[in-house]
């Protein structure tokens, strides 16, 4: 099938999605470190447009955004460990809440990170309200996949690690095991399967990179003060 | 929800581009469907019921099940109705598909309509973003009769739009995005589109969306 490349990072949630679709696929790959601080000539000619990871790159060919290239390794590795789910409307589902996923839990939790003072507070309930649509979504079900992972648990699973560097990078909490049972069981359960628990960055990298991020956001806030 | 014959509807708004893709969508394939217009400013029941997380329109109800989000319903219409595909074959393909479409919506439709809402350099950089992507856009499409080569597909129904809205908004924002000097390839495109059989005859009223977006246009800028 040709030599596949990823280029990302390990502490990068969305780097690490793509990884855990290929390792549960059996797949090898290289994975070619980036420097989000100084990208490589091979990240900004693979993807010339957003200069963002992941890429892989398949058969010389760059394929972008982690959700769209974890259905790319479901179509190109389709005999083995299929991710989507099999029913046209199940699986457009998971495209809807991988979508909702990608624009408002993540966003809002991270925005919480940021926000201080009185919006922080606003930014936290904002947050809680999308992960209680998510507690919702697995009711009834071990896995969002059914009885094992799949595609949407893929795109979920940074809750399980990177979720909780967040809160600790923000000040806050924000899933919390009483509030979401169901959401926090699922975290356990997913982070105990070997193709996930193998790729999971140490904790204080995520912590790190989150902490970066921040503090180079906030720079640029009072640069422009 | 009881699956059967209970056929497919589509909720719709009249002056909704996302809404005009599945509908296109829809007619391309020859699925036949009842479409149920929403009043955007007025919801009914109805909406919050199919599409309680984000109470948008577009929603497809098929067989009872309710589908939101244009791009999604479009790769579903795909999968039940495999006749006259609108995607791509090749899994490299419809990657790239699917990544122009998020371009489409995220970037060039984004900062289009931001030229509508906003005014002096708020406007000046919206316009600026817009032509940016739309370059982009016309170095993807090239030379081709539509972006999905010869026939039109499901990058075409995304980037419909251009076609038909962009203008308007260029209108009633008092801007200039798609110069056709500047972007032969799109400003054939757009030709090719609204001639087209299907889309040809079933596109909003120019003077309907004239009249609605410059309504908009002062409800935004008396926000800001």
């Amino acid at each position: 099938m040709g030599g596949v490349k990823v280029l990302g990072l390990n502490s990068s949630f969305p780097c690490v999605r793509v990884l855990w679709a290929l390792k549960l696929k059996g797949v090898n790959y290289e994975i070619v470190e980036e420097n989000l601080l100084n990208k490589s000539p091979l990240l900004l000619q693979m993807n010339p447009i957003h200069k963002k990871v992941p890429v892989l790159i398949h058969k010389d060919k760059p394929i972008v955004e982690s959700l769209l290239i974890l259905e790319y390794i479901d179509e190109v590795w389709k005999t083995t460990y299929p991710l989507m789910p099999e029913d046209p409307y199940d699986c457009s589902m998971a495209r809807f809440w991988a979508k909702f996923v990608d624009e408002k839990v993540v966003v809002t939790a991270f925005e919480a990170m940021k926000s201080e003072g009185e919006g922080k507070e606003v930014a936290i309930v904002a947050a809680k309200e999308t992960l209680e649509l998510l507690e919702k979504q697995i009711e009834g079900k071990k896995f969002f996949g059914g009885d094992e992972i799949g595609y949407l648990d893929l795109v979920v699973g940074w809750i399980c690690l990177w979720l909780p560097a967040i809160e600790q990078v923000g000040g806050m909490k924000l899933l919390d095991s009483s509030t979401f049972p169901l959401l926090y069981q699922w975290t356990q359960c997913f982070v105990h399967i070997p193709a996930i628990h193998e790729c999971l960055p140490p904790r204080e990298k995520a912590v790190d990179y989150f902490q970066t991020g921040l503090n180079y956001l906030r720079s640029l806030d009072a640069s422009k003060k | 929800m009881e699956k059967g014959n209970k056929g497919v509807q589509l909720v719709g708004f009249w002056v909704s581009p996302f809404v005009h893709r599945v509908k296109w969508g829809m007619k391309l394939k020859g699925i036949e469907f009842e479409y149920i217009e929403e009043d955007m400013f007025n919801r009914s029941p109805l909406l919050s019921q199919i599409n309680p997380v984000t109470g948008k329109v577009p929603v497809l109800v098929h067989d009872g099940n309710p589908l939101p989000e244009s791009s999604i319903i479009l790769e579903y219409l795909d999968e039940v109705w495999s006749h006259a595909p609108l995607f791509p074959i090749d899994a490299y393909q419809r990657a790239q598909a699917r990544f122009w479409s998020k371009f489409a919506d995220q970037k060039v439709l984004e900062s289009a309509w931001l030229t509508v809402c906003s005014k002096d350099e708020i406007q000046e950089k919206a316009v600026k973003d817009a032509i940016g992507h739309l370059e982009r856009v016309e170095e993807k499409l090239g030379g081709r009769r539509f972006f999905g080569g010869d026939t039109i597909g499901y990058l075409d129904l995304m980037m419909g739009f251009i076609a038909y809205m962009l203008p308007v908004w260029e209108e009633v924002a008092a801007v200039t995005i798609l110069d056709a000097l500047k972007f032969p390839n799109l400003a054939a495109w757009k030709s090719n589109f609204v001639d087209h059989p299907t889309i040809n005859g079933d596109l909003p009223s120019k003077d309907e969306m004239l009249t609605f977006f410059q309504w908009q246009r002062e409800v935004h800028l008396q926000r800001i």
